[in-house]
């Protein structure tokens, strides 16, 4: 069973032995840190890491939309850079750095820039792709430059929402690279 | 881009004035911007198996055999059934969407044929994507291998996918036990639409095609069932609009009482219609819940979401207007087929949703319309954000604009002389509305509307820039489309309302959310109703327990039915509150106020109380003990609101569009959006639903569309193929609103949920057409793709040329 695997916590997911159910093609020990904690796992190579991030971590944050690719709901950063995670393996992830909606804000603290402007412009509405949209935006704030308009509009163009009409996502979006930006090196507007 | 926020956060204490009508930030945000959502694939099941169906890969044919010898031998598999092992489960049936309202029965007789769907085929398939059998297993990956091990033996059939083709005489038959391919039938009149038709000065005549498209929310279905050890009761998470309704079928298909049975669903992703009704699937995880003895788990992937669970949209129109020399419609003709796929799933729903929506905003004296539904080997239809609307729209904006280029007129100029004035509400169109009652149009300013949108949109400016001429082969247009809809259908919703000993209210509602934000804007209306905090609310939507009876999140009606439910269980509670301060405080009744949730006496003598001192957690000292024992938890109430007819909602889309006439490519330049629905409980709310249904008919309009082989093979079952848009296909949108209040409820509210996604094909439609007037080009369906305008300007003699 799945969740033999899985602890809630991932700081000490560490797990030795196989599920009892193991699918034949094998098993690999993956090292990775997985919101700033590190996670020691076993995982089939066939895993997929949204489905390692879900059903083993037990981060239901990262939603699973289309598994091909291209609703972007799974979006999570991989050493800064957003990746799929439905067309990631876990076992690719050793190593590696691993962020998810659960490590923006983690417990009662306040919610990012990002976050919040999700909340505050209705960038949302059932929030199931929300995590993705978020996850891509705070790698657009974390960049050392201000991205221009055509670069924030390709990295939006990789999800989709089927409930705003994205309006008020590109206002979120806009509303936390000014925040971001305020002080620090101009962009080329937006 | 434009900057800023649309809406600043607001502030928790109001100025002392209602919270409705306020842009009240959502309260749903916070725990979903963290992660915490809570949709059914994260609860958590220890110890669940997982559900994958195996589904036909024919549209129609014989089942000879089904092996499941190799799939059970498969590492993991806990269980493989086929229709054999659940053929004594009752076939699933969408009773209430079947149901016949008497009025509608007794003036117009349709003809609804019932076709139940066995939760597993026995000896037929009748679609691409029909469940055959199903693999249990100890987790997906594991189910899915075994699926290829699963030996079916199939012998095809011939396939209709054509709705024409499958009315024809000796046409092969989908369901053996009926008479032909026909799903439903009904036919209405007014006045003498012949003798109209003869003495018209100018008759046009044509056929339109709305495309099948589908709902595709970004969360897939996905249903869990456990039984619970210790009560024995059965939970389950499906993410449905119509829990109730869920509920009732499982008691029903399992055998047992509804009151054994809870379903929940909490946070979904979308729905749209496509989760609004019941599915096999949803049957057959809580049966393997109970048989298997453990939770059960299945979550549908993409493919099988856009091949497998309902399509929509699907219905050709033979329409005909009738005019005078002035362009006042005398008549309207229309007969429509609609492509029901394999299964009536919804009966009139659809068909009658077109019927009495064709007319739109118009006055027609003469009407003659006639709807066949027609069953055929593609996956079954079912309401969509619109359901019915978008294609009778379509077909009569269409229709409304070749009678303009008939006539010389400026299309905005002849829809102006066709409105129903608002002098003339409420409005008889003299046909019959979807519960049987005579159709009436409550309230509204369509000219208003109108006006609005021609401003907004620059009308004159257009044709300025037209007369200019087209430059680099990019040709401008600009088309116009009105819609009514008949929101907030009943038959009821339920709200109940308890003021906990905290003096904390909880409101639980029968309509649960797909992303509308119901916490917030429900628990607007109860604040203001009872008069307390609105952070003092806590709203539950979605769970059975939580209210005996409930209907769902359907048919924009959640705002009109669940709104003015929790309005009227806000008042009753709030007289309860008074009544017993008055009783505390041994002053009358109506001396007591109540406010942000504290009761003070009119003449300030007495001293002022909290609720959450009445309501028994604080007892003040030496006020004498209730004698008759009600305090507390006798603060409740719940209310079934039944609307006394339709709340009509209205509006007027215009949009400015640039074709390129080397490419094909259509970009939207302008659009506009003028729209009614009656008194809003949170603007910004209100218009994000608008937003989201005009992206989705934008998607509908120029990018998506369910496409079938002539073999019935479906040729767009992954997101490579089937086009929804992205930011960047959506441009901002120029929304603009009217309100006229809606006598049909106590809030004056109309539903808007679906509004938005009404116009949008039509009115791209139009001003496409209006772009490439010049090549005398007339736009018959959608989407308009690039490669379709190409196909239409080839068609029009216009030659293919490099730039």
């Amino acid at each position: 069973m799945t969740t033999d695997l899985a602890t809630s916590d991932p700081a000490t997911a560490t797990h030795a032995a196989p599920p009892p159910l193991a699918e034949p093609s094998g098993w690999h020990e993956i090292r990775l840190t997985v919101n700033g904690a590190p996670v020691t796992a076993q995982v089939e190579s066939r895993l997929l890491l949204s489905d390692f991030l879900r059903d083993r971590l037990r981060l239901t944050g990262t939603h699973v939309g289309c598994e091909h690719g291209v609703c972007g709901a799974c979006t999570v950063l991989v050493d800064g850079e957003p990746a799929r995670s439905c067309l990631t393996l876990a076992v690719q992830c050793a190593g590696a750095e691993l962020r998810t909606v659960e490590g923006l804000a983690p417990g009662d603290a306040p919610l990012t820039p990002v976050q919040r402007a999700f909340h505050e412009c209705h960038g949302m509405q059932c929030g199931f792709c929300t995590p993705g949209f978020v996850m891509t935006a705070t790698a657009l704030t974390e960049q050392p430059q201000r991205p221009d308009a055509a670069d924030v509009a390709d990295a939006l163009s990789g999800h989709l929402c089927r409930c705003t009409g994205y309006r008020n996502i590109r206002r979120a979006v806009c509303q936390a690279l000014d925040e971001r930006f305020a002080d620090g090196p101009a962009g080329r507007g937006e | 881009m434009s900057h800023g926020p649309s809406h600043a956060p607001q502030q928790p204490a109001p100025d002392g004035g209602p919270w409705t009508g306020r842009p009240v930030p959502r309260v749903e945000d916070d725990r979903l911007l963290r992660g915490n959502g809570r949709y059914v694939d994260d609860v958590a099941l220890p110890g669940a198996a997982e559900a994958a169906f195996l589904r036909s890969p024919h549209a129609h044919a014989r089942i000879r055999s089904v092996d499941v010898t190799a799939a059970l031998a498969a590492p993991g598999v806990v269980a493989v059934w086929t229709g054999a092992d659940v053929a004594h489960l009752p076939a699933m049936l969408n009773r209430e969407e079947l149901r016949t309202p008497p009025g509608l029965a007794e003036l117009l007789d349709p003809y609804v044929a019932i076709t139940p769907m066995p939760l597993l085929a026995t000896d037929k398939v009748l679609y691409v994507g029909q469940p055959v059998a199903v693999v249990l297993a100890e987790n997906r990956y594991l189910a899915e291998d075994a699926l290829e091990l699963v030996d079916v033996r199939y012998a095809p059939l011939p396939v209709l996918v054509d709705p024409d083709r499958a009315l024809t005489e000796g046409a092969p038959l989908l369901h053996d036990d009926l008479r032909d391919n026909t799903a439903v039938a009904v036919a209405t009149n007014v006045g003498d639409p012949d003798a109209a038709f003869a003495s018209a000065h100018t008759v046009v005549s044509e056929e339109f095609q709305a495309h099948r498209y589908v709902a595709s929310p970004i969360e897939t279905r996905a249903v869990s069932a456990q039984v619970d050890p210790y009560s024995g009761e059965l939970t389950v998470w499906s993410n449905t609009q119509t829990p109730h309704r869920v509920r009732e079928a499982t008691a029903h298909t399992l055998g047992l009482d509804p009151e054994r049975v809870r379903v929940i669903a909490t946070d979904v992703g979308g729905g749209f219609g496509q989760k609004g009704i019941l599915y096999v699937e949803e049957m057959l995880v809580p049966y393997a819940a109970r048989v298997l003895g453990r939770p059960v788990l299945w979550r549908e992937d993409r493919n099988e979401n856009l091949t497998a669970s309902s399509h929509a949209r699907e219905q050709i129109h033979r329409i005909e207007l009738a005019a005078d020399a002035e362009g006042h419609l005398l008549a309207v003709r229309d007969r429509i087929t609609v492509n029901f796929g394999a299964y009536n799933m919804t009966g009139l729903v659809v068909p009658y949703n077109s019927v009495c929506h064709l007319l739109g905003p118009y006055r027609v004296p003469h009407v003659d319309i006639d709807v066949v539904g027609v069953l055929t080997n593609t996956t079954f239809a079912t309401p969509y954000r619109g359901a019915g609307r978008p294609e009778s729209v379509f077909a009569m904006e269409r229709a409304m604009d070749r009678l303009a280029a008939e006539l010389g007129l400026e299309p905005a100029e002849l829809r102006a002389r066709n409105l129903v004035g608002p002098d003339e509400m409420p409005y008889a169109t003299g046909l019959v509305d979807r519960s049987g009652k005579p159709q009436s149009y409550d309230s509204g300013d369509f000219p208003e509307l109108l006006r609005r949108a021609v401003a907004k949109a620059d009308l004159e400016g257009v044709r300025a820039r037209q007369r200019e001429g087209g430059r680099d082969g990019r040709l401008v247009g600009i088309g116009f489309a009105m819609y009514i809809e008949a929101t907030g259908l009943g038959p009821f919703e339920t709200a109940r309302i308890d003021i906990a000993p905290s003096g904390r209210v909880k409101l639980a509602i029968g309509a649960p959310s797909q992303g509308q934000g119901h916490r917030t804007s429900m628990a607007q209306i109860a604040a203001d109703a009872i008069g307390v905090p609105f952070d003092a609310v806590d709203v539950v939507g979605g769970d059975t327990s939580a209210t005996p009876f409930g209907v769902g999140t359907i048919a924009s009606r959640a705002l009109v039915n669940a709104g003015n439910a929790t309005h009227r269980a806000g008042r009753l509670v709030r007289e309860k509150i008074i009544e017993a301060a008055a009783r505390r405080l041994g002053v009358p009744a109506d001396g007591l106020d109540l406010r942000e949730g504290v009761i003070t006496a009119k003449d300030a003598e007495k001293p002022a109380l909290t609720l959450a001192e009445l309501a028994g957690r604080a007892p003040l000292p030496g006020t004498p003990e209730p004698t008759d024992g009600r305090h507390g938890t006798e603060l409740s109430e719940t209310v079934h609101f039944r609307p006394p007819g339709f709340a009509v909602s209205s509006g007027a889309h215009a949009a400015v569009v640039e074709v390129d006439e080397h490419t094909g490519e259509t970009e939207i330049l302008h659009y506009v959006a003028v729209h009614d629905a009656g008194v809003i409980v949170n603007p910004m709310i209100a218009e994000g639903q608008v937003t989201g249904g005009i992206a989705q008919g934008i998607g509908g309009a120029l990018y998506e569309e369910m496409i079938y082989g002539p073999d019935g093979q479906p040729r767009t079952g992954t997101y490579m193929d089937y086009l929804v848009p992205t930011s960047s296909e959506i441009p901002d949108l120029d929304l603009d609103e009217i309100h006229t209040p809606s006598p049909m409820n106590d809030l004056g509210v109309k539903g808007l949920g679906e509004g938005g996604a009404i116009a949008p094909q039509a009115v791209l439609a139009n001003a496409v057409e209006d772009a490439l007037r010049p090549f005398g080009v007339v736009v018959r369906r959608g989407p308009l793709s690039p490669s379709r305008v190409r196909d239409l300007l080839r068609a029009a003699g216009r030659p293919t040329t490099a730039r």
